[in-house]
């Protein structure tokens, strides 16, 4: 396992706002790196810093050797593919054709029958073969962000015929998704990774967090709190820390799995009524 | 999986592209010739379609035998180089609206509507009042190589300010797009109008003129000074589309497919000033043409600017060429300005659109 993309102590600053302060991590092709932090924390700056969308005010980054900022926007959209925590569309394409619109740039050079390969398969991977020729507007909020990540899925898939060090980013891909769905798309990037895609996704749910994550980075008021396996960083006394939550903990197969206690005591209280 | 069963619908999906842009564009060919024919025949002197099929095509083949009549003299001396102009001018601002829509992400701008064609228009009123008054009477006969470049600069100044107001951080709103164009408008309306006062009658005649928009001083001289300006416009234009079709996902998800931002919406705005400023110049503020014909376009073809510019320019001079059949018959022989007629036609067409607003607008 090679390194692929390395921060060294980023930070930004938005007039007297520092949303991120001093994030030092190294990512190697194949690893699921998940994020996780309080709303605020900063996650979406860091993932914002690492796709190059935001240029640090301090620090450094590195993507396959090169420093970011000076890879040009075409070669940086083969080595990675970003899925934003929101997107809206003004015009009514078909969600085939935005899958399509992700892989117009990088797969220029690809045959059209390889293409169409890219496009169905990514389209299976978020499973949306069935929403093919549906307008991307008058689809519900959790069908639209299958399609970005199945847009997402299909540039990497594209970008491939160039480079096969690639990283994936999700700024919280499961937000809208039922919990089916969350499963699905959270393996589709775990298989990603086996093939050696470098994963990084901003998660707010902690036992989907521990379960998908090789390392959990915990951010807190711009700076990195915890960097490491899910077993040693979800633990009680972090969670109470930075999200203020006092949790029950039980490791299960040695995954943790996390229930904020206040539940629990409610759970406990119907049962005894 | 579904795969199998989707497979057809994919395949299809390259397939049918090719398929829209090549029957739209045969069948917007065939009307703009067809509409060509009939108005070239059609004014105070009436001439057959077939008598104009005969001198068109002599004139192609350069038969000048079959040139001499009235006829011929007419159709080539005063109707084609209308023709022309008002299509280049309809191509122009049909592109446009399709570009401007595609750089603010949004439906409803449109270069009259926003404040652009006014801001042209106030530039061209300055190069007309203010280059006599410097110059004197060797300007007089510059004014039509000052012209487009004065109405270009205004043109140009006025999308550039719309721009920096109405989008932050690389959102654009919607509502602020709209309201600051209003008031650019209004504002390079008021200066025109201002101009007014400073001038003679021969440039109240003109300003007049820009203000309602006319093809009635079309001429082979226009013609040729608005072509190596509009043409080169058309042209580009395409190779814009795969990027305008990324940056309608968002302004970060086109850096991130790889296409070079910055440079896109430059050379967008860029086309945009040349274009308008080029088509005010040469016949005023024609507004609508923008918005209305990109608009009937993605509801026949869809929204993919690799379809949608190509076949813009086509339907726009269309679109242009029939208002000018209309302002030319409608009250003979006296003539509308046809900035009134695609006023008449294109503001109501755009309050049906804000009627049925959906998702799309709310942006
Ligand atoms: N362009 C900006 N200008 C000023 N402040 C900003 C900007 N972008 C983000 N911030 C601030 O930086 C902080 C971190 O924002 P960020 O979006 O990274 O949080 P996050 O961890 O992704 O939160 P969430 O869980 O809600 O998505 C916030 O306080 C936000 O207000
Ligand atoms: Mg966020």
């Amino acid at each position: 396992m090679t390194t692929l993309l390395e921060a060294d102590a980023v930070g930004v600053t938005y007039g007297r706002h520092r949303p991120v302060d001093g994030v030092s991590l190294a990512l190697a092709s194949g690893e699921v790196l998940v994020v996780v932090g309080p709303n605020g924390a900063g996650k979406t700056t860091l993932m914002k810093l690492l796709t190059g969308e935001v240029t640090p005010t301090s620090g450094q980054i590195r993507l396959d050797g090169e420093a970011l900022a000076t890879i040009p926007a075409w070669k940086l959209a083969s080595q990675r593919a970003v899925m934003a925590q929101a997107s809206r569309l003004a015009f009514p394409f078909t969600v085939a054709e935005v899958v399509r619109i992700g892989i117009d740039s990088v797969g220029r050079a690809l045959a059209r029958t390889a293409r169409e390969r890219i496009i169905a398969e990514a389209l299976a991977a978020a499973d949306i073969g069935h929403l093919a020729g549906r307008s991307y507007q008058t689809l519900s909020g959790g069908e639209q962000q299958r399609v970005q990540f199945a847009r997402t899925f299909a540039q990497l898939k594209a970008g491939r015929t160039n480079t096969d060090r690639q990283v994936l980013f999700l700024d919280e891909p499961v937000a809208n998704l039922d919990l089916s769905h969350q499963i699905a798309l959270m393996e589709s990037a775990a298989r990603l990774a086996r093939e050696g895609v470098a994963v990084i996704a901003v998660l707010h749910d902690l036992n989907l967090a521990a379960t998908f994550a090789d390392r959990i980075l915990v951010m807190s008021a711009g700076r990195l709190h915890a960097l490491g396996e899910p077993a040693t960083v979800i633990t009680r006394e972090r969670v109470r820390d930075v999200f203020g939550v006092d949790l029950c903990r039980e490791a299960e197969g040695g995954l943790p799995v996390v229930l904020p206690q206040h539940y629990a005591g409610m759970r406990l209280e119907r049962g005894a009524a | 999986m579904t795969i199998a069963a989707e497979a057809p619908s994919i395949a299809g999906l390259f397939a049918s592209r090719r398929r829209r842009l090549t029957i739209g564009a045969a069948l917007l060919a065939v009307v703009l010739a067809l509409l060509a024919v009939v108005s070239l025949g059609s004014g105070a002197v009436k001439i057959a379609p077939a008598d104009v099929v005969r001198v068109v095509t002599a004139w192609a083949t350069g038969d000048r035998e079959a040139l001499a009549g009235r006829d011929a003299l007419i159709i080539l001396s005063i109707r084609v180089p209308r023709l022309v102009l008002g299509s280049l001018i309809g191509a122009a601002l049909a592109v446009s609206g399709a570009l401007m829509q595609g750089l603010f992400r949004n439906p409803l701008a449109d270069p009259g509507l926003v404040g652009v064609s006014s801001g042209a228009a106030l530039a061209a009123g300055f190069t007309i009042v203010l280059g006599d008054r410097i110059f004197g009477t060797v300007a007089a006969q510059l004014p039509f190589v000052l012209l487009p470049f004065g109405a270009f600069l205004g043109g140009l100044a006025s999308t550039l300010i719309l721009y920096a107001i109405a989008t932050r951080h690389g959102r654009t709103s919607v509502a602020i797009m709209l309201l600051a164009g209003v008031a650019l408008g209004a504002f390079a309306g008021a200066l025109t109008g201002l101009l007014a006062f400073v001038s003679d009658d021969r440039q109240l005649r003109d300003l007049t003129f820009w203000s309602l928009g006319s093809l009635s001083g079309a001429s082979w001289t226009k013609v040729a000074t608005v072509t190596p300006l509009i043409l080169p416009v058309l042209l580009a234009v395409p190779f814009l589309a795969r990027g305008l079709n990324a940056l309608l996902l968002g302004e970060a998800e086109a850096f991130h497919l790889g296409i070079p931002v910055q440079a896109l919406k430059r050379a967008a705005i860029l086309m945009v000033a040349v274009a308008v400023g080029a088509s005010v110049a040469s016949a005023g503020v024609i507004g609508f043409v923008g918005i209305v014909v990109p608009h009937l376009l993605r509801l026949l073809f869809g929204p993919d600017h690799r379809v949608l510019l190509p076949l813009a320019a086509l339907l726009g001079a269309i679109l242009l060429t029939g208002a000018d059949l209309l302002a030319r018959t409608l009250v003979a022989p006296a003539e509308l300005p046809i900035g009134i007629l695609t006023a008449a036609i294109g503001a109501p067409f755009f309050l049906w659109l804000l009627l049925r607003r959906d998702r799309t607008l709310d942006a």
